[in-house]
């Protein structure tokens, strides 16, 4: 590649010697700094709210969260966890985060379950119509979600399912499977033919081969779109206000969060640290796992 | 396929197997029992309370038991419970429904079993997508021509009203500038962070938006352009900088000042936005040859020239692939919207506004009819996405 800072290259033991190093120096220099200041940029707005949630609420008003982050310990300047405690309790943010696990969790692993048996079905079993139903969870993959969000709606008020977990787990199953199937698709029918083969001469069940030796091996492909179905659900707020509703017993973080934003927004101790406690499981994730998140995020992009 | 291969040698199905195969088909009908019974426990709201009270019974404690009845569980430990049961019967219940099938596909005998099992394999996926969205995508196409005072209503309304233009041409602008943002900035920083040491660690930052609802940043970026009257003091920073430049603060997304409020809101999306582009552009420029590069070099083109004249071309199939998903991620962008503004201010785009018709004012013929107008123009974008991904082998 070009210039490699810290590796002086051998072409830098030429004729004008000096001035070729004092431009690459200065070009390493000016590199690192715009790398600094996009660094710095791109947190900027998430170092505000995370300062900002541990500030009084008169400081927050009166003086901008950089000050505070200037001085940290001034006389003048408070710290406090007081804004999490109201927005834990009084605004209900403890029990939103409880629903959001109560939603997310099976809404990730139903799906990812459907989407792993259908997919070795398609990739290692020969049945009539194979090819044509796997031809339309390829086209499902263009129809946007909001398509279907009225007559679900309707469905769900005969069925009863409205406001209900079982309703959003469902609904969140529906809308992920088309991407699960192909993604887990393109992984377990790239798994060598001789595995099957030989558990086949072993006389294991398709149920056994499945669990014992597709389910093992696909754990990247698994984790990579468990953690962009985890994510998705997480953070969404379209079918949660719908299906789920925001009454203080189901309503799930996002949902809450916005409730937030309308009753009370000027309130910005408790708009940060609301906002905050939303993001704290995904971060947790991101900064975990992130070769899979990386890997999530990218294969999962193509959801409709 | 293996199929034959597969298949469970017939000398091997006695009586013993044909048993066993019962008793499992009858435990998953217990666990189905059992799921039934916890879907019940979630949606009552004393259901944790009558649980524990019930199961105090069993053990004898009858007045404790009474206790519970009266004064319910304190909340906390009813929602646990209730996330418990909740997680077993969803997490569990998927599973039974496999077991017991696959357990009952065993008893048919090995020629039926065989000819049943991708069904059952496939089946519960199968259903699942006809019933949320092959059907209600027919449903919805339907509706938007039948339901009452269609089509004049409904597509008349679509196609012509004022409030659906301003959407269409905030969605045009939220298209060009928010994809073109996202894609071109993710493209020059990946090029720019190629060339330094601590590649990853800058990637961080960049790429770290992304884990953040969509909720989450519109509140972060309603701090930052929080608004006070001029001499007050700013707290939020993009008016802070703007009044230390000696400037009046600006109210965003508090008053009709097009086009600035929606740019505002785009420029949320492509902070949320360029992270994605980056990480998968930075992949594909790491896939350029370095003989190539060299080659170009030492034929005497200057680094600029490297970049546009080989560089892009040989990633241009990754970045139509990021600049589509971005697309249609944008095309269908709600929640930042609907968090900021609601669509007030001119900032409505097509997604908010069909929520709103169908949330706020029922008005089922016009969300279905604004939801196809959706489809239709994502499906064009999906195609040359998919294409352009089977073209790399992925999805064949």
């Amino acid at each position: 590649m070009t210039a490699v800072p810290g590796v002086a290259g051998p072409r830098a033991a030429g004729g004008d010697n000096t001035s070729r190093r004092l431009r690459g120096l200065l070009g390493r220099t000016s590199v690192r700094a715009a790398v600094v200041l996009i660094a710095v940029a791109w947190s900027l707005p998430t170092a505000g709210l995370l300062i900002s949630s541990f500030r009084p609420v008169n400081d927050i008003r009166t003086t901008g969260w950089w000050d505070a982050l200037l001085h940290p310990f001034n006389a003048a300047t408070n710290w406090t966890f007081a804004n999490y405690e109201a927005v834990l309790s009084a605004d209900g943010m403890a029990v939103a985060f409880i629903n959001s696990l109560v939603v997310t969790i099976p809404a990730t692993i139903i799906p990812i379950t459907m989407a792993a048996y259908a997919a070795y079905a398609f990739a290692w079993m020969r049945f009539p119509g194979r090819s044509f139903l796997f031809a339309i969870v390829v086209g499902l993959l263009v129809v946007p979600l909001q398509m279907s969000l009225v007559p679900v709606l309707r469905m769900y008020s005969v069925l009863d399912l409205n406001g209900t977990f079982l309703g959003v787990w469902l609904a969140h199953t529906g809308f992920g499977l088309p991407l699960a199937v192909f993604l887990l698709y393109n992984y377990i029918s790239q798994l060598p033919v001789d595995l099957f083969e030989s558990a086949a001469i072993d006389g294991a069940s398709h149920f056994q081969v499945f669990r014992r030796i597709v389910v093992p091996l696909s754990v990247p492909a698994l984790a990579s779109f468990a953690i962009f179905q985890f994510l998705w659900v997480w953070n969404d707020l379209l079918i949660a206000l719908i299906f789920l509703g925001t009454q203080e017993t189901v309503a799930v973080m996002p949902a809450r969060l916005n409730e937030l934003v309308g009753t009370r927004g000027e309130a910005w101790h408790l708009l940060t640290a609301g906002a905050f406690v939303t993001m704290v499981v995904p971060l947790a994730v991101f900064l975990g796992l992130q070769r899979y998140f990386v890997r999530g995020i990218v294969a999962g992009s193509v959801k409709g | 396929m293996i199929e034959q291969a597969i298949a469970p040698p017939t000398t091997r199905l006695t009586r013993r197997r044909l048993v066993s195969g019962a008793v499992r088909a009858l435990v998953a009908v217990a666990i189905a029992a059992a799921v039934l019974f916890g879907l019940g426990l979630v949606r009552d709201p004393e259901g944790p309370a009558r649980l524990y009270a019930f199961l105090l019974d069993l053990l004898g404690q009858g007045a404790t038991a009474e206790g519970l009845r009266e004064g319910g569980l304190d909340p906390l430990h009813a929602k646990l419970t209730i996330m418990v049961i909740a997680l077993a019967i969803g997490v569990g219940g998927v599973w039974a429904i496999f077991a017991g099938l696959n357990s009952l596909v065993d008893l048919l005998g090995p020629t039926w079993s065989r000819r049943v099992r991708p069904y059952v394999f496939i089946g519960p996926a199968v259903v699942m997508l006809l019933g949320y969205l092959v059907i209600p995508a027919v449903a919805t196409i339907i509706a938007s021509f039948t339901e009452e005072g269609a089509p004049e209503t409904t597509w008349g309304y679509v196609l012509t009203s004022p409030e659906m233009w301003l959407a269409f041409r905030n969605n045009i602008i939220w298209l060009v500038l928010g994809t073109g943002g996202s894609v071109g900035i993710g493209l020059a920083i990946a090029a720019l962070f190629d060339r330094i040491k601590r590649e990853a660690l800058a990637k961080v930052f960049v790429f770290m938006p992304l884990a953040i609802s969509m909720v989450g940043a519109a509140v972060i970026w309603r701090f930052m352009y929080a608004w006070q009257p001029a001499g007050e003091p700013q707290f939020g920073l993009v008016n802070a900088a703007w009044t230390a430049l000696g400037n009046e603060p600006v109210a965003l997304m508090q008053v009709q000042s097009p086009p600035v409020n929606t740019l505002a809101l785009i420029v949320i999306m492509v902070w949320l936005q360029t992270g994605f582009a980056m990480v998968v552009l930075s992949a594909a420029l790491k896939g350029v040859p370095s003989e190539v590069l060299e080659a170009a070099r030492s034929d005497g083109a200057n680094e600029r020239q490297v970049f546009f004249r080989i560089v892009m071309p040989m990633i241009r199939p990754t970045i139509i692939a990021v600049g589509t998903t971005v697309a249609i991620a944008i095309l269908k962008v709600f929640d930042i919207v609907y968090v900021m503004t609601g669509g007030r201010f001119e900032t409505e785009v097509i997604a908010n506004r069909m929520f709103n018709e169908m949330f706020a004012f029922r008005n089922f013929g016009r969300a279905s009819a604004i939801a196809v107008i959706l489809f239709v123009a994502v499906v064009p974008i999906m195609i040359v996405n998919i294409r352009n991904l089977r073209r790399q082998g992925i999805g064949r």
